[in-house]
């Protein structure tokens, strides 16, 4: 019995020469990687649309939120809450913040998903400056972070905490900070990865221990240094 | 002699195309493709990423998705007509050369094909290879260190561009779709009529010992 239609086997020709682009692809991917980054940064700087967006590895930001929803918080309804173990728990409106002494810090911001902007400027009031105005009591050891979107926590070791280069930033690319982008106060963890600079921050608790946050209890490192793999 | 419009037509004959299984493979595995591609916009692009939020269940849906994508197409070889049907678009025949010729060169007309035309079975073999690449890259961005000699970073790069082209070519193979009503209506029903199987896959009706299926 005669098939019937016969011929080479383009499909499955096909099929493998997918697969093979596909392991070139993984094997080529250091050396192409930069380049096609370039690329896609040239391009979403130039973008008033936005479209490029959807392109992989944009040279912009990606937006993530784990809740459903954020509300908006401005300078008239913004608090910080600052407590656990400190001799001196408070709350500080974004106008106190503002007054007090600020540093600019030019950072990466690099995900583990991939994508990554150099040279971003961000500024705010040391989160050291923070903690040594509340006053840590004896048994703190590690800070735990709260956010305004009713979901996402983080964590740092007090001493990650007194780095010089961690701060509760008000500013980013020297604009206020949008609501996109965190704001209006987000925590920037400059050697980590950005999934430890915890947006829409709304409360600062000194604790005995570090107590992982949202994405460290899905297996994320508790600490993100940049200079390992993630 | 007068006739009145419609209600002397005879109903059209029609041809068996695909079986319950087969419309059952296809209708689960566009399911699972669409959910996966439309889970991926929404952790990727941003306006969508706002407008859902809740990333770890975007995250989830997208992984489960797509690790299950290959299982109708695996299921359906059970199936002997999908089996036969794979068969047939694996095989470039003679006349799927004049077609890609054709096309090529934009040439009007109805061109030669069987069951499927060279089109549909470079398309079925693309998809064939570039899904298991994306479910590699895929298990390698979610169990991070699996294999220690494909860095991360690697894996994403892969899994992005191949994304774009899927992205890409999906959308063609839908909007091919949705301008012949009478194909989708074939994966729909499992029937055509003659006439369209005679101007699109002249070859495969030509084929003798089909038997043929009255429209109800």
């Amino acid at each position: 019995m005669s098939e019937p239609e016969s011929g080479p086997p383009i499909a499955r020709r096909v099929m493998l020469s997918m697969l093979g682009l596909g392991a070139a692809g993984i094997v080529a991917a250091p050396f192409v990687q930069n380049g096609w980054e370039r690329v896609l940064g040239a391009v979403s700087q130039h973008d008033p649309t936005g479209l490029s967006g959807l392109l992989p590895n944009p040279g912009g930001f990606r937006y993530y939120s784990v809740a459903a929803s954020v509300p908006r918080k401005t300078a008239a309804d913004y608090r910080l809450e600052i407590g656990g173990l400190v001799e001196r728990p408070g709350t500080y409106t974004l106008g106190e913040l503002r007054a007090l002494p600020q540093t600019r810090i030019v950072g990466e911001a690099r995900c583990t998903d991939g994508w990554r902007v150099p040279d971003v400027p961000f500024a705010g009031v040391l989160l050291s400056d923070l903690l040594d105005a509340a006053g840590v009591r004896a048994g703190g050891r590690a800070v735990r972070f709260t956010c305004f979107d009713g979901v996402y926590t983080e964590s740092l070791t007090l001493e990650q905490a007194r780095r010089a280069d961690v701060l509760i930033a008000l500013d980013m690319l020297d604009e206020p900070l949008t609501h996109e982008h965190g704001g209006p106060v987000r925590l920037y963890v400059a050697p980590m990865y950005f999934y430890k600079s915890a947006k829409w921050l709304s409360g600062i608790s000194v604790t005995d221990k570090v107590i992982p946050g949202y994405w460290e209890e899905y297996g994320y490192d508790v600490d993100g240094w940049l200079d390992q793999e993630a | 002699m007068t006739s009145t419009a419609g209600s002397t037509r005879r109903p059209e004959p029609l041809r068996r195309r695909f079986s319950r299984g087969e419309r059952l493979v296809h209708r689960s595995a566009a399911a699972l493709m669409l959910l996966c591609a439309g889970t991926a916009a929404c952790l990727y692009f941003s306006p969508l990423a706002q407008l859902v939020g809740r990333r770890h269940l975007v995250v989830v849906v997208h992984e489960w998705s797509g690790l299950l994508l290959p299982a109708p197409v695996l299921l359906g070889l059970a199936s002997r007509a999908f089996r036969a049907d794979l068969r047939r678009l694996n095989r470039l025949a003679p006349y799927d050369g004049q077609w890609l010729r054709a096309v090529r060169k934009g040439a009007p007309g109805p061109r030669p094909a069987g069951k499927f035309n060279a089109g549909q079975k470079i398309y079925a073999g693309w998809i064939a290879g570039a899904v298991p690449l994306m479910t590699f890259t895929g298990l390698l961005m979610w169990f991070t260190g699996a294999l220690p000699a494909i860095s991360r970073a690697s894996a994403i790069f892969v899994h992005d561009v191949t994304a774009l082209a899927i992205a890409v070519v999906v959308f063609g193979h839908m909007r091919l779709a949705y301008r012949d009503p009478e194909a989708r209506r074939g994966m729909r029903t499992g029937s055509v009529t003659t006439a369209w199987a005679r101007k699109n896959h002249s070859r495969w009706a030509e084929e003798p010992g089909q038997r043929r299926t009255d429209s109800s």
